[in-house]
């Protein structure tokens, strides 16, 4: 690096950080290099960067310094206060103020990643079409345009062998293929963004914090389906999202990225936001197209497939955000390199949200294949508050359970849905020894019954029943014949429904019963909750032997129902206890129950 | 029907000049009417009773359609809402995180369930499914903003902040 080179301050900025104060951080920052007058002090210019999500969002905010003498240095939990300190020592004086400095662990979970989707995520600064364009943005639809035919853009997408990152895995080259060979001029690219399962947010970190790279992935696979016309439909919850796209769009629109004849190619393409208005089952794309029509977001059955005709009678194609994200690559760096990663039959990187009771929670993107133990021990850090690992929950309301036996399964379609589970949008939600499974199933099923659009039986009266039952047994009034009929019903749900919500629903229901049914049968025969969480089967007392005295569970209550003293055992009073479980959480030691 | 003279109904009154405006930008785009409630929603905090007649005869749709897009979407309102709405995330990760003794704090300190808005319209009380802000979890948002890592004692030092605050 020449002597000339500015100084760097990249600033995580998705979600995660702004509720963690980026903003207030950035600044201070803009605030001290002026008047300090740090530009003058070291010769050089110090460029305040503001990027997307880096992943590790239980350490925000997360800032990264790059001066030419140390490289580049991450600091984590900065706050306003900690500026002036980085400003002085280390952008002034060049030493690292190594109190400060992200520990040991950031660069363990940082260095057992494979970043190909989210290179730019947590790099560049997502409102400036400048940056994405010095990373080698707009090449690989520039190399499709100019160098390929349609077809053979479309063959090396096959060639790669990218399945759909939406959860169902279907291959996106054929995908693809179907959608052009479908008669018609006039044909829409649709990306789905509804992100709604409550545990994964990747789409939502792609979209704050590389837009660029989604359009020109949409702006590719429009050129090769022979679309003229695109939506991404976001879901409404992420208005940082909705707000980074726009301007994305706009200013794609202003240095003639998109409309008519894009930078002189010869190569039409118009986009547009569709904003979503609260909905799980708008996701489904034939739902998400009713809804971009105005109506209720109500799927209809297949056939006819949206390739031959979806939006408005159309054909169209609709793929996930990530599924967009990776075509850049996959075109600027070849097939047979993206092919090279991963498994067998699941090719490249996946991200996941790692989430729950995990050390390191955030978003993680590993070559496919990885097993599910690797991610959560050596990437994420293992189990939060020296807990027993009890079960991950993979693929969201759709998925299922994994529990510590099959934890060796690799993280690729087919394995994770020979398990049990699926690999779903991505998300993985980390359960220890305090989860009850009968409640997991439970509040799933809550979730699913409520997001229910109502069109079909199974889906609509089905669930209904079956979280009764779940309900019936978490409160102790349960029978044995419970069990068999919650798999019954299981069954006949995931066949009878008409979508994909109903077709999923039960699964998180069947894998708890195949891998935990002694939590149901305990909460049915003992009328007991074996991991403490069930209120209405709760008893709520101290165990003398196991507390260690230490006064974590006062703390926590909110409602002066523990009384304890330094080096007593403490005690619960019942008639305070609101049964809120701050007191139970708190304790390290499993000595309230 | 008996013979008493019909009860009058005060119309409410209601400047639609901004629900036009609303209505003129979308009309010539396929699919405007949820974009048009969308506007509407974000102008007047609500849907009101007179803008989905207007609605209705400007877009040419039945009003029983409009309902039915509005009832269906969870980010629709027909009655006016809170000047702060605190909104706590019972996603999967928060789930298993605690968010269910946030709600009932919440549900316990101010009087009201999910969905419902104080008397005094200060506030409204929302789960949502998922913020996507997982590893903060529990999360709780007030207007636009997030507290993460919530607490029970978090809930009441929110509601001090927001009772402090003024109305207008």
């Amino acid at each position: 690096m020449s002597d000339n080179a500015g100084i760097k301050i990249l600033i995580c900025q998705g979600t995660g950080g702004i509720s963690a104060g980026a903003k207030q951080v950035e600044a201070e920052f803009t605030r001290l290099i002026a008047e300090k007058g740090i530009v003058a002090q070291v010769g050089k210019r110090c460029d305040v960067v503001k990027t997307g999500c880096r992943g590790l969002c239980a350490n925000d905010v997360l800032v990264d310094v790059i001066t030419p003498e140390l490289g580049r240095i991450t600091y984590d939990f900065v706050v306003p206060e900690d500026v002036a300190a980085i400003l002085d020592q280390h952008i002034v004086a060049n030493e690292v103020i190594e109190k400060k400095k992200a520990k040991a662990y950031y660069n363990t979970f940082v260095d057992q990643q494979m970043r190909v989707v989210m290179t730019g995520c947590g790099q560049i600064d997502p409102e400036r079409l400048d940056a994405y364009l010095e990373e080698d943005g707009f090449k690989a639809i520039e190399k499709c345009v100019k160098e390929m035919k349609p077809a053979e853009v479309i063959d090396e997408v096959k060639k790669s062998g990218l399945r759909g990152r939406g959860g169902g895995g279907f291959p996106t080259g054929m995908k693809w293929s179907f959608c052009a060979a479908s008669p018609g001029n006039h044909k829409y690219l649709i990306c789905n963004a509804d992100e709604g399962d409550p545990g994964a947010f990747m789409d939502r970190s792609i979209l704050e914090g590389d837009p660029y790279c989604v359009i020109e992935g949409m702006m590719i696979a429009a050129y090769a389906i022979g679309c003229d016309a695109g939506y991404v439909y976001v879901r409404a919850e992420y208005p940082l999202a909705i707000d980074r796209l726009q301007k994305a769009l706009d200013t794609c629109y202003e240095k003639g990225y998109l409309g008519k004849n894009i930078q002189g190619w010869g190569f039409d393409f118009d986009m547009r936001i569709k904003k979503g208005a609260g909905a799980f089952v708008c996701g489904e794309e034939t739902a998400l197209m009713a809804s971009i029509e105005g109506e209720r977001g109500m799927p209809r059955p297949r056939p006819p497939f949206p390739a031959v005709k979806g939006l408005w009678g159309f054909p169209t194609n609709i793929n996930n955000v990530e599924t967009f994200a990776n075509v850049r690559h996959i075109i600027n760096k070849g097939s047979d390199w993206y092919a090279s990663l991963g498994t067998d039959t699941t090719k490249g990187t996946k991200i996941f949200a790692v989430t729950g009771k995990v050390k390191h929670t955030g978003l993680v993107e590993v070559p496919a294949g990885m097993s599910v133990r690797d991610v959560i021990y050596q990437v994420c850090g293992g189990i939060a508050n020296n807990r027993k690992f009890k079960a991950v929950q993979a693929g969201g309301p759709s998925g299922g359970c994994i529990p510590a036996e099959v934890l060796d399964t690799p993280v690729d379609y087919d394995s994770l849905i020979k398990a049990g589970a699926m690999m779903g949008s991505g998300g993985l939600v980390v359960m220890d020894e305090t989860t009850c499974m009968v409640d997991v199933a439970r509040f799933f099923l809550t979730f699913t019954k409520m997001e229910s659009c109502g069109k079909c039986v199974p889906c609509r009266i089905g669930l209904k029943a079956m979280l009764d039952i779940l309900e019936r047994i978490t409160e102790g009034r349960g029978e044995m014949s419970d069990i068999d009929t919650l798999l019954e019903m299981g069954a006949t749900i995931k066949k009878a429904s008409l979508c994909g919500l109903g077709q999923t629903a039960p699964n998180p229901i069947l894998s708890t019963v195949k891998y935990f049914r002694h939590e149901y049968e305990a909460h049915i025969q003992d009328k007991r909750c074996p991991s403490n969480s069930c209120k209405e089967l709760l008893l709520w007392q101290v165990v003398p032997e196991k507390c260690v005295k230490c006064g974590a569970c006062l703390r926590a209550c909110p409602s002066n129902a523990i009384k304890w003293e330094k080096g007593e055992v403490a005690e619960l009073i019942k008639e305070n206890c609101t049964k809120c479980k701050s007191c139970y959480d708190a304790c390290r030691f499993m000595a309230i129950e | 029907m008996s013979n008493a003279p019909a009860e009058e109904i005060a119309a409410e009154e209601i400047d639609l000049t901004e629900a036009n405006e609303i209505i003129d930008k979308y009309l010539t785009l396929p699919g405007n009417l949820m974009p048009v409630l969308q506007g509407i929603q974000d102008a007047y905090g609500f849907v009101p009773k007179p803008t989905i007649d207007l609605v209705a005869e400007r877009l040419n749709v039945y009003p029983s359609q409009i309902y039915g897009v509005l009832t269906f979407y969870a980010q629709f309102h027909l009655k006016p809402r809170g000047k702060f709405i605190i909104r706590v995330c019972v996603g999967t990760a928060c789930h298993v995180q605690g968010a269910e003794r946030i709600t009932e704090t919440f549900f316990g300190r101010l009087g009201i369930g999910h969905a419902e808005t104080t008397e005094d319209l200060r506030y409204t009380f929302e789960k949502v499914a998922c913020l996507g802000a997982c590893g903060m979890a529990p999360l709780a948002m007030v207007n636009d903003d997030t507290y993460g890592k919530m607490t029970v004692q978090k809930v009441d030092e929110i509601i001090e902040t927001y009772n402090a605050r003024p109305m207008k």
